[in-house]
């Protein structure tokens, strides 16, 4: 299995490096999970948007696709992109600690 | 999912050439979707295409095989409905949007909006006497059939 290892702390991922975990996720391991995405500073943008992905996947079982992403968060499709350029939803799942959302739309 | 050595899909460039929402739809579908895996997308409306990106006709779009869908859902309480082709269109927008799909409108908004290239065909623009006025505020341009090929290079290309 892969890991990553983040502050002497070895973290299982699948194999698209998505946690297997959520239990093992902080801010530090966003962060770290963010610079490989290539994000370098995540912003209250970024955390809102995070804050609903774990949100909706502590309900639901699932991350949000794109869509019920923008309704859930009230962040336009436009500025998700912006935030998390090429594939908002699968990003922002990656940083979340989240496994990728499997939602078509 | 095994990909084995296989190079990655990183572009798409689709064309829509029909107006039923059974047609329309994939298309919107996979365009949104190679923006969501972070690929880049170009969709192509052409023909009847074209109502889809048409102002005044892209939310009266219908389902055309009445017949197929009827066949994959309950038969409706009381007489057949006098509009069938309506019925089944009303019935399976509601499906679409129990299944956040968004209307034909919204969904090109999102298409643009994650960075997608919407284009209508030059041709079929001056066939239906058609300016950029009377198209959605979503498509960048009234194009040839060339530039659709210079606006796809590196794409797989994908009819519908």
């Amino acid at each position: 299995m892969a890991t990553l290892e983040i502050n002497g702390k070895t973290i299982p991922v699948d194999e698209d490096g998505y946690l297997e975990n959520l239990e093992d996720w902080d801010k530090e391991v966003a962060a770290f999970l963010a610079k490989q995405e290539g994000i370098d500073t995540l912003t209250d943008g970024h955390w809102a948007v995070i804050e609903v992905m774990q949100k909706t996947f502590k309900e639901t079982g699932t991350g949000p696709s794109l869509r019920k992403l923008s309704k859930a968060s009230g962040v336009p499709t436009k500025e998700l992109y912006q935030l998390f350029p090429k594939g908002p939803a699968k990003k922002a799942a990656k940083v979340a600690g989240i496994p990728k959302p499997t939602g078509c739309v | 999912m095994e990909n084995n050595n296989y190079e990655p899909v990183k572009k798409v460039s689709i064309i829509i050439s029909k107006n039923s929402l059974e047609n329309v739809y994939p298309g919107l579908i996979m365009a949104n979707g190679a923006l969501m895996e972070g690929m880049d997308a170009v969709l192509f409306f052409t023909f009847f295409g074209t109502d889809v990106v048409t102002k005044n006709r892209m939310d009266k779009l219908q389902i055309k095989d009445v017949n197929n869908f009827m066949s994959h859902m309950p038969a409706p309480n009381g007489p057949m409905p006098e509009n069938l082709t309506q019925f089944v269109t009303d019935q399976i927008m509601a499906q679409f949007d129990s299944m956040d799909i968004p209307p034909v409108g919204e969904f090109l908004e999102m298409i643009h909006d994650g960075g997608g290239q919407i284009f209508a065909c030059k041709a079929m623009a001056d066939m239906f006497h058609l300016t950029k006025d009377d198209l959605c505020d979503e498509v960048d341009d009234i194009i040839s059939v060339g530039k659709m090929y210079e606006v796809s290079a590196g794409a797989q290309i994908i009819y519908t």
